[in-house]
């Protein structure tokens, strides 16, 4: 035990410092390729790069917790941060803001002033908790997990086809959503920082302090009620940081591929902790590895930018495949 | 903020052009100043200048070639991925398409202007880095004619403005004298994409085939880009096919389309790329694109008689 603290401490100090190396070169990777004369673009840096690299940064971390914690409540490895129906929700959201600009069918959408005044970002935001909320609701709670789940792809199927009725009847809301589909660090500012920021700070420490449960689960469910806890009052309460920590970071940067699954992985590749600190550590992890994508897809071929999701998906998927490849995946999370 | 309401298509396209365009030139003589000036876009914002820009990004296709046929091509800094029209544009910066802008590029060109569609993102982020955004997105010709209006504005250029349209409007009316008198009245379908998306008679397309004298297939009600059933299309039996070269070509071979009697008689328009884009941007080309739909119908085998 004594080994896999000290373990996390180092692999925490480590991850942490890729964290800051990589704000560093996220500062450097402008537009015209690296650059380092910081005092003449100062202006430049403290406008865009710096929100930008931050933003990917607390991004990459809410989605790290958040695949940690999919993972450690469906005691599934493959599980992933859009489960439950928030992609599918969130890309509701954002699609029903940009068909609310222009006519369907000839006929305005019904709201679509407030659907407007609302934002891409807050529609984002709402459309993923509101999915969250319609699969806990078709689940009847959290109980279930199975159900739990099932009604989670039920979800993403339906809002996904109404989603893509509204954009046949609106071809403009076709051009938001890829790029929503996608993900995108570029539109990153202050703005977004803070939302994510605020959003990490409160979610992370609550996730950590229920991590109990989480370990009480590995155990079995029936373990776990033993123990004498209130499992489904605990799981819906779980769902809700998950729920809570992918919709801001959607909302900012889209539905950015595999980070939120792989973050946590490769935690547990590296060490053997509890819930707990594997929560810090995703989120630390994550962090490092979307803005170390955000830093590629901006120079690799400058001044181009590659969309930073297809990015992640590449890499992702690969580091995935041969993580699959190394060792049958095991059931022990 | 009504006025960004309004711009609703009408069927009686002609009328509210006419009002559209007294209303452009009042202004445009109406104004002679060199003090600060403001003008409201399509987000019904008010956007002002102490001057006419003179750094200008512009991120849709349409806007680009306003600019230019304004006279004020020399202004533009940089443009989104897909403005190819006039050449000159093609050796500026691309700053991505409508919604992947790269946001730190677009930033160091310091532009004092940034030209838009109002659908997008993109305008939030540009903003909030204090930049000027004017949010222009033209869907009918009465939206063409007044992006044309108040960029002229923007550019302290309403002269050109003015001088534009009038261009627009003598060449529209010169296509419609060539249109040949068998084709008056003949009812047209309009491919947008192989989906089948259609232009109907709301959009600026459908206007511009109604100013031809040409009915069109797909009535306003259906929307201005509506996705058919391909079945509508051979029930309705237009007497004329318009579509993108590629696409027409392999129309016949579509489930019962054989039985459309345009395309058996060969009473397809099929434009190359160039030509079709010059139909599908709602910008100061329009006068040209009445020309190649008027060239088209001139080429076409003779119409047989009355034939419903």
């Amino acid at each position: 035990m004594k080994t896999a603290v000290g373990g996390a401490a180092w692999l925490s100090g480590w991850l942490a410092l890729a964290g800051l190396v990589l704000l560093g070169c996220g500062l450097a990777a402008g537009s015209e390729g690296w650059s380092f004369a910081w005092g003449r673009e100062s202006g430049l840096i403290g406008a865009i790069r710096a929100p930008r690299s931050l933003g990917a940064w607390c991004a990459g971390a809410l989605l790290g917790v958040s695949g940690a914690l999919a993972q450690g409540l469906f005691r599934n490895p493959l599980a992933d941060p859009y489960l439950l129906g928030s992609a599918a929700g969130a890309g509701l959201g954002v699609v029903l803001v940009i068909a609310s600009g222009t006519a369907v069918a000839g006929s305005s959408l019904a709201g679509a002033d407030w659907l407007g005044q609302l934002g891409l970002t807050g529609a984002a935001f709402l459309g993923a908790l509101g999915g969250v909320s319609l699969t806990l609701l078709l689940a009847g709670g959290a109980a279930r997990p199975l159900v739990l789940l099932l009604g989670g792809v039920v979800v993403g199927v339906l809002l996904g086809a109404v989603a893509d009725l509204l954009m046949l009847l609106s071809p403009e809301a076709l051009r938001g959503k890829q790029i929503f589909l996608l993900g995108t660090t570029g539109l990153l500012g202050w703005e977004s920082v803070l939302v994510l920021g605020v959003v990490l700070g409160v979610t992370l420490p609550l996730a950590v302090r229920f991590a109990l449960v989480l370990d009480a689960l590995v155990l079995g469910e029936a373990s776990a009620s033993s123990l004498g806890l209130d499992l489904p009052k605990l799981r819906l309460m779980l769902v809700s940081l998950m729920a809570l920590c992918t919709g801001a970071a959607v909302a900012q940067a889209g539905l950015i591929a595999f980070v939120g699954l792989v973050a946590p992985h490769l935690v547990r590749r590296l060490v053997t902790v509890t819930h707990g600190p594997l929560l810090a550590l995703s989120a630390l992890s994550g962090g490092a590895l979307l803005l170390a994508a955000d830093v590629i897809a901006r120079s690799v071929i400058a001044p181009q930018e590659l969309p930073v999701g297809v990015l992640t998906a590449v890499v992702g998927g690969c580091y995935l495949m041969l993580l699959l490849r190394r060792r049958a995946v095991d059931a022990r999370v | 903020m009504p006025a960004a309401r309004v711009r609703r298509r009408r069927p009686a396209a002609l009328v509210a052009l006419s009002l559209t365009l007294a209303l452009v030139s009042a202004a445009g003589a109406a104004r002679a100043r060199a003090a600060p000036y403001s003008i409201t876009d399509d987000r019904g914002v008010r956007v002002s200048f102490e001057r006419a820009p003179e750094r200008i990004v512009t991120l849709l296709p349409s806007l680009t070639e306003t600019v230019c046929a304004l006279g004020a091509c020399a202004t533009l800094v940089g443009t989104d991925r897909f403005s190819d029209w006039p050449e000159s544009v093609s050796e500026l910066p691309k700053l991505g398409g409508f919604e992947d802008v790269q946001v730190e590029r677009l930033y160091a060109l310091e532009p004092d202007a940034v030209l838009v569609a109002t659908s997008t993102r993109v305008i939030d982020r540009l903003e909030s880095l204090g930049l000027t955004v004017v949010a222009l997105e033209p869907r009918s010709l009465a939206d063409a004619r007044r992006a044309v209006g108040v960029l002229g504005e923007v550019l302290e250029r309403s002269g050109e403005a003015t001088a534009l349209l009038d261009r627009i409007d003598a060449r529209v009316r010169a296509a419609a004298e060539r249109v040949p008198p068998a084709w008056r009245g003949a009812r047209v379908y309009f491919e947008v994409s192989e989906s089948p998306h259609a232009a109907g008679e709301s959009s600026f397309i459908g206007e511009l085939l109604g100013l031809l004298g040409l009915d069109n297939v797909v009535p306003a009600s259906l929307g201005p880009f509506p996705k058919l059933n391909p079945e509508f299309v051979v029930r309705s039996d237009p007497d004329l096919i318009l579509a993108a070269r590629r696409n027409a070509e392999r129309m016949e071979a579509r489930p019962g389309w054989d039985e459309i009697g345009a395309l058996s008689r060969g009473h397809v328009c099929g434009f190359e790329e160039r030509a079709h884009d010059v139909l599908v941007r709602p910008g100061p080309r329009l006068g040209e694109a009445a020309e190649v739909l008027a060239d088209c119908l001139a080429s076409l085998p003779p119409r047989g008689g009355a034939e419903r």
